[in-house]
């Protein structure tokens, strides 16, 4: 349905001009763009264009390139050689103001907002005001409102912006960019921070805007959203674009292979384990977000033995705020945690009961200054053999270093190499390395594949399902419905600091994550039962 | 005693003037802090201000009409400020050094400054009255009971410290200025992509601040004692950041929290000259362990300016 659509705006598009369909007049073309950081080539004769009225998808693993390219459009990098046309005329862009100046938008994955700002201030922000320096918000009011309500974009301008839920936040990014008279826009990543239903809503604003005659650029890394959207895809492995074709003429074979070089999949290796003894038991927990908003409302959870429980919802509806409470970090304000039978307090200080994967790897996981071995040793380093009488044995850390980076296949130059020199996916089997070294009995793990590839996902999931093979429970946190269903014995759905319900990770149940994540309450029938 | 309507006029219009002061300093710390510079210097500032007034005073001598002295003083003052907060400006914000250690460095530097230039200009002993902010008498308002001395007969400059908090919010709150100010504080990428300059709206906010601290220096030596002495500002710049916090860097607001901490200050004068028994230096503490204590009560209620303290740098890789 998607594409007919999209036939249709180009058409009118074509309409619009006055050349000729064969030699279609392109908004953009980034010609040979090549871009190095000391020895890594992030892009390589790149060329990319795009036609107004398209949506050009821009399909890559991490780190194969798309972000530079788009930094290079957006002037935030400049490119060491190769040429950027506009209306066929030569630019040079040397920062964002003068992109948006070329009436190029863009909508970063990390929001360009001011939190403490209302939306429409945001909106304001350095654009000229009628009546200078008074800030005159009255004429920007209704332009801003009249833009929303044509491109079914619903914002309240009012609110500051903490206040508003991800997804409003995205809209008004866009409005930002369509205020500034946008013509060729940008989309980072879009689609990571939504749920099912507003991906959908966010689809039919970009056909909109193209039936307009806008250009859209598109970056993913999801085959689906891809095909469901777009109107051409660009592929860049390492740099390099691997193909460009019509969507029509794509299928998801042919692009994954294009993307990653070999066939990639996330389907089930093991059956799903019939759990017994209660690691982890949440009864009627709440608590608090940083913001003194209720964070967890009522939420009881149980997870057995040698059992996966995921959680799937879209990123700020308390997940966090579970993780944080069932590892000790953060009050809770009503309810009971046990593991197994304990208070959560201390947990981490306990020999063989917590390992923790936290959200943020480079914040809370890791200290990116500190080696490889350092870093693997961060629980353990006052205990013995890494340290006695209070003094460090390095030997004993530096071989302990070595077993691990064998046993987890960590790629790096050595122990002594520091963590932030690694790729994410290393970053990663790090911290996966130190937080299993004991076998706890509960392993929990925010968002562990946020930012890797593809390869790196798969090993990642891997040593997750090897720690619930050994028979440890484990709470699985993540935005990745796929991974999700790939892994886990039992899916749960957070919306808004509840548990929605609960579903057997039965891809044809899809459909009722999805409604849940949305906050609407489905009757599951019989089985996914235990978070009573 | 203590409540007669003589007592509290005196103690109100006490309290007033030393407040001004801190209201003057405090707005300018409030511009620089939203806009995300921290400027722990503001003391420092101060003393620099305090003394520049006093001793284009002194030069100027009984040339001119006070009121002119004054004005020109002010002037002066205000430029010491922003000479020594371009030191600062260009030192956090240029050279992005830590604006903590630059800060505590500009107290230093003002401390020394101040004091070598007044023994070579007063000599060891010395200090000498010099012409100060006229005192001003709003007819038929000053007349009031009680609250119109407090009020309305007052020294020059504190009729100024009057309007400054109100015009200090509108510009924040209604103008691109101040607009552009607030996002440069909270996240100045921003600002940076909207296609204006992080730093020139955090040099411009660390200089204004700089200029009313040094006008807050010519308050407090021109306002009433009418002389230098070195380290005279006594830590008022820290209540100054106290009074921040505790406004939720809202000029009017902390403009409220100076003024009761002026009032405490006025309070502690009198208390020690009741002769109650206890040693006066738990007096002189009352207005500084208010200060900890509001303080530490509005922080974590309060949320500054999120990327506060921290030099803006466009992302290089």
């Amino acid at each position: 349905m998607g594409r007919i659509g999209c036939r249709g705006n180009q058409e009118k598009a074509g309409v619009g001009s006055t050349d000729q369909q064969s030699s279609a007049p392109e908004l953009l073309r980034m010609e040979r763009i090549t871009k190095r950081f000391g020895d890594l080539v992030a892009n390589d004769e790149v060329t990319f264009e795009v036609l107004p009225g398209e949506i050009h998808a821009l399909l890559g693993e991490n780190g194969a390139g798309k972000s530079t390219l788009m930094k290079i459009l957006y002037g935030l990098q400049q490119p060491d050689s190769g040429q950027i046309n506009l209306d066929r005329r030569p630019v040079t862009i040397r920062s964002p103001h003068e992109a948006v100046s070329l009436g190029i938008g863009m909508v970063h994955q990390k929001f360009m907002l001011v939190p403490n700002l209302t939306a429409l201030e945001n909106v304001v922000l350095g654009v000229s005001s009628p009546r200078p320096p008074l800030l005159e918000l009255r004429d920007p009011r209704r332009r801003l409102m009249k833009l929303a309500e044509e491109h079914e974009l619903a914002i309240d301008p009012d609110v500051p912006v903490w206040q508003l839920s991800v997804g409003a936040q995205q809209r008004l990014e866009i409005l930002k960019a369509l205020y500034r008279g946008a013509r060729l826009l940008i989309l980072d990543e879009p689609t990571a921070v939504l749920a099912p239903v507003e991906v959908g809503q966010l689809f039919r604003v970009m056909r909109l805007l193209a039936a307009e005659g806008r250009g859209i650029v598109f970056i993913s890394h999801k085959l689906s959203e891809v095909k469901a959207v777009s109107d051409r895809i660009t592929v860049l492995r390492l740099g390099r674009v691997t193909g460009s074709l019509p969507t029509a003429a794509a299928s998801p074979s042919i692009l994954s292979s294009m993307m990653v070089g070999r066939d990639v999949s996330l389907e089930r290796v093991s059956p799903p384990v019939q759990g017994d003894a209660p690691i982890l038991e949440l009864q009627d927990v709440s608590c608090l977000t940083d913001r003194r908003t209720p964070g967890l409302d009522s939420v009881s959870l149980t997870v057995r033995r040698g059992e996966i429980v995921g959680v799937a919802g879209v990123d700020g509806n308390g997940q966090r705020e579970l993780v944080e409470c069932i590892a000790g970090l953060r009050p809770i304000t009503g309810g009971r945690i046990a593991i197994q039978g304990r208070p959560p307090k201390g947990a981490l200080r306990t020999i063989g009961l917590l390992g923790l994967i936290p959200e943020d790897r480079h914040e809370q996981g890791l200290v990116g200054d500190f080696d490889v071995a350092e870093n693997l040793v961060l629980r353990a380093y006052g205990r013995r053999p890494f340290s006695a009488f209070g003094f460090l044995r390095w030997n004993h850390i530096r071989s302990h270093a070595v077993e691990q980076i064998d046993a987890y296949d960590i790629r790096c130059p050595g122990p002594e190499t520091k963590v932030h020199h690694l790729s994410g996916g290393n970053q990663q089997k790090v911290i996966v390395a130190r937080e299993t070294q004991e076998d706890p009995a509960l392993l929990v793990a925010a968002q562990p594949t946020r930012g890797l590839d593809v390869g790196a996902v798969e090993s990642v999931l891997n040593l997750i399902r090897g720690q619930r093979d050994r028979g440890a429970a484990v709470l699985l946190v993540s935005t990745e419905l796929p991974e999700l269903f790939a892994v886990s014995d039992r899916v749960v759905v957070m919306h808004a600091g509840q548990i929605m319900g609960a579903v057997p990770p039965d891809p044809t149940r899809l459909g009722e994550v999805g409604e849940m994540m949305m906050g609407h309450t489905i009757q599951v029938a019989g089985d996914g039962g235990t978070a009573a | 005693m203590p409540l007669d309507p003589a007592f509290i006029t005196d103690w109100g219009s006490a309290g007033i003037r030393l407040a001004t002061p801190l209201i003057l300093a405090t707005v300018g710390g409030v511009f620089a802090e939203r806009s995300g510079v921290f400027n722990i210097g503001i003391e420092g500032m101060m003393l620099v201000g305090a003394f520049t007034a006093v001793a284009t005073s002194y030069y100027l001598g009984a040339s001119a009409d006070p009121a002119v002295i004054s004005l020109l003083a002010a002037i002066a003052a205000m430029l010491a400020g922003g000479g020594i907060a371009f030191i600062h400006a260009f030192l956090t914000v240029t050279r992005r050094v830590d604006q903590i250690i630059t800060g505590a460095a500009i107290n230093i530097l003002a401390l020394g400054l101040t004091n070598t230039l007044f023994r070579a200009i007063w000599g060891e002993t010395g200090r000498e009255r010099v012409a100060g902010f006229p005192e001003v008498r709003v007819p038929v308002l000053a007349d009031i009971p009680v609250v119109g001395p407090i009020l309305f007969q007052q020294s020059l400059i504190v009729f100024v410290a009057y309007f400054i908090p109100i015009i200090a919010a509108f510009v924040l709150f209604r103008t691109t200025w101040g607009l552009t100010i607030r996002a440069g504080g909270d996240f100045p990428l921003a600002v940076d992509t909207a296609g204006l300059s992080v730093t020139r709206v955090r040099y411009a906010a660390v200089l204004f601040g700089g200029a009313m601290a040094g006008l807050a220096g010519a308050a407090l030596a021109l306002g009433a004692v009418r002389y230098f002495t070195p380290g005279m500002t006594a830590g008022r710049g820290f209540i100054v950041l106290g009074a921040i916090v505790v406004g939720r860097w809202h000029p009017m607001i902390a403009a409220g929290a100076c003024l009761l901490f002026g009032a405490a200050d006025a309070f502690q004068l009198r208390a020690q000259a009741l002769n109650l028994g206890i040693p006066y230096q738990f007096f002189i503490m009352l207005p500084y362990v208010l200060a900890v204590a509001a303080v530490a009560g509005a922080i974590g209620r309060a949320s500054p300016p999120q990327q506060l303290g921290r030099p803006y740098r466009r992302e290089a890789g």
